[in-house]
């Protein structure tokens, strides 16, 4: 398991794509916003908390696709596959190198980026904490979405589709703990949700996961 | 005698055949005359206006949109721990008819909350967690559609539908959480104190009944399809190896 997490990683810093893509991505969008919703800088900071989350979650959706995908393609995969590591233990490597390079960079980023959308003291706190709580929920939950359409064609599309309604429950929570602790109100129960979510999906998906690696390669 | 004998596809088209003019039938009877009833010989409510008879509509589509879910369900894990291929087309076969009552749902919602409370939508409870069990409806049917070997398909939208229901009820109560909402708590329950009066019960009932037919001759004549498009394509297949 150690030894597929660190190839995976070395893969996605070495050989170009996924790491510094939804990074710059997740940038892009955050420069984006204030030219469609304008620059006045007390909108920006009411909504930054939600955007930056919103965005966050786009920039893990667009490397999901590579986790499996490359892997499918070189013939890797049935390899992994034979290997005395369970496809369960496979996905939850594979999710747990797609966070640390996607969600943990992402969780980073978000503090300098939240000086562009002129956030006020205590929201970068919980918006680093609940990023930091929130997308290894989505990582794990995107891996099940690689893993249900490896082998498609076209499948990124399928991908996001299938996906992002999976999303919405870490998203809501998540972005409503960090407005709340922005705003000064009690954030306690949406932070305890999330992190029941992450907890629960960590725990869970996998198998899930697995299950549909094993129909897919079949 | 065991139910299981329907999962064979024969005795299933057997049984079916003959039971779905009825169930159409039983439908068109119920849900016309429901509405006629509830259109024309029910009351105006006191604040509603005549636009409390969108109710007629709205109640049973709802219903039926979740209800189709749960039996996608039902039929999933019956695949998934059984492998009978009828469950697995019936799962599929109830996808687009339960897309559609809860297109219808939110359609007659939008109808109905533009007069009453002045608007056609609203970010509220109910109405967005129904707008997510379509986007889970229309990510079932295109996993369906993209997938092109049939049993491996089947087995990844079981798995899908199973997942997909956790979430779908985690994201019921989250965005309850949420946003506090503008639609009405449940009046047909058989133990609240205060329910919807009998005037209208009784009609919306009929109708409730008229649209479990509809749902169940619409499945049982779409999953006869499947079982029917299946055969001709092992058909083909059989006529090509003959030819080769």
């Amino acid at each position: 398991m150690k030894a597929l997490l660190l190839r995976d990683l070395r893969l996605a810093v070495r050989a170009g794509g996924g790491f510094g893509l939804s990074l710059a991505f997740f940038l892009i969008v955050i420069v984006l916003i204030p030219f469609g919703v304008g620059p006045e800088s007390a909108i920006l900071a009411r909504i930054g908390p939600g955007i930056l989350w919103v965005a966050a979650l786009l920039a893990t959706l667009l490397s999901l696709d590579r986790q499996f995908a490359l892997d499918h393609e070189d013939g890797a995969l049935p390899l992994i596959a034979t290997s005395p590591l369970p496809l369960e233990g496979v996905a939850l490597a594979k999710a747990l190198a797609h966070w640390l390079t996607t969600g943990l960079p992402l969780t980073l980023a978000a503090a300098p980026l939240g000086v562009l959308l002129n956030l006020q003291g205590p929201a970068y706190g919980w918006l680093v904490l609940t990023l930091a709580l929130g997308t290894p929920a989505l990582s794990v939950i995107g891996t099940f979405g690689a893993a249900l359409t490896v082998g498609l064609r076209r499948g990124g599309l399928l991908l996001s589709l299938l996906v992002l309604p999976l999303y919405v429950p870490t998203l809501i929570f998540g972005a409503e703990a960090a407005r709340r602790g922005a705003e000064g109100l009690a954030a306690t129960t949406p932070l305890l949700m999330l992190s029941g979510i992450t907890a629960g999906s960590l725990a869970l998906l996998p198998f899930a996961a697995g299950a549909v690696l094993r129909i897919n390669l079949r | 005698m065991s139910i299981w004998e329907y999962a064979n596809p024969k005795k299933f088209i057997a049984t079916t055949t003959p039971v779905i003019p009825w169930a159409f039938g039983g439908a068109g009877v119920c849900i016309l005359g429901g509405l006629a009833w509830g259109f024309f010989l029910t009351p105006e409510a006191d604040k509603f206006g005549s636009s409390v008879k969108i109710i007629f509509v709205h109640v049973p589509s709802a219903m039926m949109a979740i209800n189709a879910w749960a039996m996608m369900l039902v039929a999933s894990l019956v695949w998934l721990i059984r492998r009978h291929h009828v469950s697995a087309l019936a799962a599929k076969a109830a996808a687009p008819v339960g897309l559609t009552m809860t297109l219808i749902a939110l359609f007659t919602g939008a109808v109905w909350g533009q007069p009453m409370w002045g608007t056609w939508w609203a970010w509220d409870p109910r109405l967005t967690s129904f707008l997510i069990l379509g986007l889970f409806y229309l990510g079932y049917i295109a996993l369906w559609e993209a997938i092109a070997d049939p049993d491996q398909a089947a087995d990844l939208t079981s798995v899908l539908c199973l997942v997909g229901s956790v979430f779908a009820i985690l994201s019921r109560y989250a965005v309850n959480f949420w946003n506090q909402g503008l639609h009405q708590g449940a009046t047909l329950s058989m133990d609240a104190e205060e329910n919807i009066a009998d005037v209208y019960w009784l009609p919306l009932l009929v109708c409730i009944a008229g649209f479990i037919l509809l749902f169940l001759a619409l499945v049982l004549m779409r999953t006869g399809t499947e079982i029917r498009v299946r055969r001709l394509r092992a058909l083909e297949r059989q006529a090509q190896r003959a030819v080769a």
